[in-house]
């Protein structure tokens, strides 16, 4: 996820459970087709006002990579009735903060002020969803910052080029394998009219969801929704998101960079996985399960109590999985081993330990730990009300209905030993996977 | 009531109609915290913190207090990591150790259904740590991994060699991660003494927000922390300041290079201090309207980003900024600082962006209290920089009584064009050392 400011709040959307029941949504549709979701948490005066658009990298045009991600920079520039910058300044004159992020299924905008400053935030939000104005001027000097940007988080990083590197190896047919930021040949030919086709395309009430998350009363939401979305014209014609699709993976690829600004070297590598769909949530529920119990923690899980201690052959293991995705994702293992262990022994010692898993099965005293600290995670996740907005907000963006997202705790607590054994039997499979090799000399390469 | 508690409740109303009762709580067996009963959600955020940090660390042991603080989970009473790490999870308990160069910090959140046994389980990690030999191995392979991957990043090069040039051999002057040498020389015994001289009671600062009233937190502060040593290592003496303005290039292979540039700052007490924050907030505050964000990146593109921070410690003070920009351009990046420097410290700021910054600061203010543990940890912080239990109320008032002739005034002593030093990591070009 890319930000347009320096300013890195983590925002991984952890998968753990929401309280079922446990926060107040209400969610409604403006006959312009605009979602809207209302959050309550009355315990502080402030809101937060989120516009995600499914729009995102993976709706680009081939050839205009990055496109998604400069339009967010762009949307700051100006409408008809703000000036370049003064969506910003109007914000934090009201003592608010502002920022957006870009994804490959969606873009989104947000605010955070005094409730009662929420109108003039919806106002000014529903006003650049359709009026933005753009100069030849503010694009040239934006995008040198977006090269910028990819060269202080990207090239400046030899871990962010070698992610990059496996995702493209990862998706053949699929967008997701090429970076939010864009590939800087592309980056560097990105126009106004580009952004510009984008976003008249993509930046509409029947293309958005709108969250608002705080201190506000549903009804009174949705008031100022409709007076201020409700007049905005829908994109007419606008097509279902049917990317394209990868092809059946059939064999292993494998891969290695170097480089020598690598001080740590590590295997990385994810398999092709299925993704949290409407309505089945049940084999990501045990895709998510697996990942916590192979290497969720750092002290306690599979890999970690098989690679890191004893004769320890890692400094750091992990086993990974997101489900919120439009379209197919990955589920991921990951070894940094100790000095005087090689990649390839590393890579040897991680795939023993899942085989051994694969006979073992799960362990219950930690299957039942997991399942605690889920729940939990439900009462915790209530002190964070920008948290739940952004989970109802990507839910939303990326396929899955309100419903699921209040459905997936339960589903979460349902899992069985068994679920995770069926899952890990058809996850784990290296003929859908990318093996990574980050080294900082080819001298031990593949 | 069966223990004795000093009930000092003080009420205030935020700017907005929030209203935070903090309560300052003193147990019996003499520990003060800050307190606020938020009953709505059960669980309780716990902030803990001990004065000192890895400043404490001994001549020639850099990098002990830093190791330690990652000990402390790693084993306790008759628990090892695992049998640790699982009792906290099967609690559903969360304790995070971190070890800054001014405190060593504990934050601890816990479900109310099972308070008493997570507290137990803290109070075994920071009474009885076990520092087992494989843990320790374990632990130090990790720092070590970590300072290999500092060693080959220009972000940190640039911090350390900033901090190296201005404090030299005070330990401000050096990470308090240590260097490959110094951890991986450190013995168990090292780690004990960083573990009794860093959490001692005659340092501790506490606040707690959540569901707990203010007996069970007097009798549960006792019972965590009443084991701990009375005292603790003796605190490092200022540090003084030897970098001169200029230029100091390290070469580091990358398109981008990170600079780093700074002179002394201002110190928390000082009666300028909310007019030089204020001033920091125009010049550098990160913000886009902030001037250095609009010189460097919105009108040249010269940057992703570039901020400024005042950064007063317990033994210095320093005005920091950062930014990263593409080799061919970090020399013009760096002389529109210079230039951005030198105009604020000759005119100041005008009456928009005077008016325009306190809009901003004491608007967004309170919606920094927003959840518990944010609050808890805004308490802490005030006690640590001995302000009063009612700040948060004038907070606002103190920023509002700012007048142009302050800001001018903390401009011209703050702001030394001729003092700023810039370290660039990277290969810049048309930028080399000077002196």
């Amino acid at each position: 996820m890319l930000f347009r400011r320096l300013h890195l709040s983590v925002v991984a959307i952890c998968a753990l459970a929401l309280p079922l029941h446990a926060e107040t949504v209400t969610d409604f549709t403006l006959p312009n087709g605009l979602e809207v979701v209302v959050i309550e948490d009355h315990r502080a005066p402030v809101v937060t006002q989120m516009i995600w658009y499914r729009a995102g990298a993976a709706d680009e045009p081939e050839g205009h990579s990055g496109i998604a991600h400069f339009l967010e920079h762009l949307l700051f520039k100006g409408t008809d009735t703000l000036a370049p910058g003064e969506f910003s300044d109007t914000v934090e004159a009201q003592g608010g903060d502002d920022n957006a992020f870009t994804s490959w299924d969606y873009t989104a905008y947000f605010q955070r002020v005094a409730a009662d400053r929420l109108e003039l935030m919806m106002q000014m939000e529903a006003d650049r969803m359709r009026n933005l104005r753009l100069t030849e001027e503010d694009v040239a000097t934006e995008r040198q910052v977006i090269l910028e940007e990819r060269s202080q988080r990207t090239d400046s990083d030899p871990a962010a080029l070698f992610g990059e590197q496996r995702r493209a190896a990862q998706y053949m047919n699929h967008r997701y394998g090429v970076p939010i930021i864009g590939w800087r040949h592309e980056m560097e030919q990105l126009s106004r009219d580009d952004a510009l086709a984008f976003y008249q395309r993509f930046y509409a009430p029947n293309n958005a969801v709108l969250v608002i998350a705080g201190d506000v009363e549903p009804e009174a939401v949705r008031a100022l929704a409709e007076k201020h979305y409700g007049p905005l014209k829908p994109t007419e014609g606008l097509l279902p998101r049917n990317r394209p699709v990868e092809p059946p993976q059939l064999a292993e690829r494998r891969l290695t960079y170097a480089d020598g600004r690598v001080a740590q070297p590590y295997v990385m590598r994810t398999y092709l996985a299925p993704e949290r769909n409407p309505g089945a949530q049940q084999q990501a529920a045990a895709l998510t399960m697996l990942a916590e119990v192979l290497g969720g923690s750092g002290t306690t899980s599979v890999l970690a109590r098989a690679l890191q201690f004893g004769d320890a052959k890692a400094v750091y293991t992990s086993a990974f999985y997101d489900g919120s995705s439009l379209d197919q994702g990955t589920f991921g293992l990951a070894i940094v081993p100790v000095p005087g262990v090689s990649l390839q022994e590393a890579e040897d010692a991680m795939d023993a330990v899942v085989a051994q898993f694969l006979k073992d099965g799960v362990e219950p005293e930690a299957f039942a730990r997991i399942k605690t600290q889920l729940r939990a995670a439900d009462i915790y996740a209530r002190d964070n009300v920008d948290g739940l907005a952004r989970r109802y907000g990507e839910a939303l963006t990326t396929g899955l209905t309100v419903q699921d997202v209040q459905d997936w705790p339960a589903i979460l607590q349902a899992v069985t030993p068994e679920d995770v054994m069926a899952a890990a039997e058809m996850v784990l499979d290296r003929r859908r996977a990318v093996t990574g090799w980050l080294m900082q000399d080819e001298e031990n390469a593949l | 009531m069966m223990i004795r508690l000093a009930l000092a409740l003080i009420l205030f109303a935020l700017p907005l109609r929030a209203e935070i009762a903090i309560k300052e709580v003193v147990s019996p067996g003499g520990i003060t915290a800050w307190l606020v009963e938020e009953h709505g959600i059960p669980f309780t955020a716990l902030e803990i913190r001990f004065k000192g940090g890895t400043s404490l660390d001994a001549p020639g042991k850099r990098g002990a207090v830093n190791l330690m603080t990652g000990l402390i989970e790693e084993g306790a009473g008759d628990l090892d990591a695992q049998g640790f790490a699982a009792a906290r999870d099967g609690l559903a308990a969360s304790y995070r150790f971190r070890a800054g160069i001014d405190s060593l910090s504990v934050s601890a959140q816990f479900l109310t259904e099972n308070r008493d046994q997570a507290v137990d389980l803290l109070r075994l990690a920071l009474v009885e740590p076990r520092f087992d030999a494989d843990a320790v191995e374990r632990v130090r392979g990790q720092v070590l991994s970590g300072l290999r991957s500092d060693a080959k990043d220009p972000a940190v090069l640039a911090a350390n060699a900033f901090d190296a040039a201005a404090f030299g051999d005070h330990p401000y002057g050096s990470s308090g991660d240590g260097t490959l040498e110094s951890v991986a020389a450190l013995t168990r015994d090292d780690i004990i003494a960083a573990n009794t001289g860093a959490l001692a009671r005659d340092r501790i600062y506490v606040s707690a927000v959540g569901d707990i009233t203010a007996e069970d937190l007097g009798a549960l502060l006792d019972h965590l922390l009443g084991d701990l040593p009375a005292t603790g290592a003796p605190m490092p003496g200022r540090a003084g300041w030897a970098l001169a303005g200029g230029v100091t290039v390290q070469d580091f292979p990358t398109p981008q290079s990170v600079i780093r540039f700074g002179h002394e700052g201002i110190t928390r007490d000082d009666p300028d201090f909310f007019a030089a924050y204020i001033l920091n907030e125009v010049l550098g505050g990160g913000r886009f309207g902030a001037r250095l964000m609009t010189e460097v990146r919105e009108k040249r593109g010269l940057t992703y980003g570039v901020s400024t921070y005042l950064a007063p410690m317990d033994h210095a003070e320093m005005f920091l900024g950062q930014f990263a920009s593409a080799n061919e351009k970090a020399a013009e990046a760096v002389a529109v600082v210079q230039a951005e420097w030198a105009r604020m410290a000759a005119e100041g700021i005008t009456a928009e962006e005077l008016a325009s910054t306190k809009t901003f600061l004491t608007g967004s203010y309170p919606l920094r209290f927003d959840g518990n543990g944010p609050i808890a940890d805004i308490l802490v912080g005030m006690q640590m920089q001995g302000l009063p239990i009612d700040y948060a109320a004038t907070r606002n008032e103190k920023i509002e009584a700012v007048t142009l002739d302050d800001v001018a005034r903390v401009a011209k002593r703050l702001l030394r064009p001729d003092d700023l030093h810039f370290v660039v990591v990277g290969q810049p070009v048309g930028l080399a050392s000077d002196g």
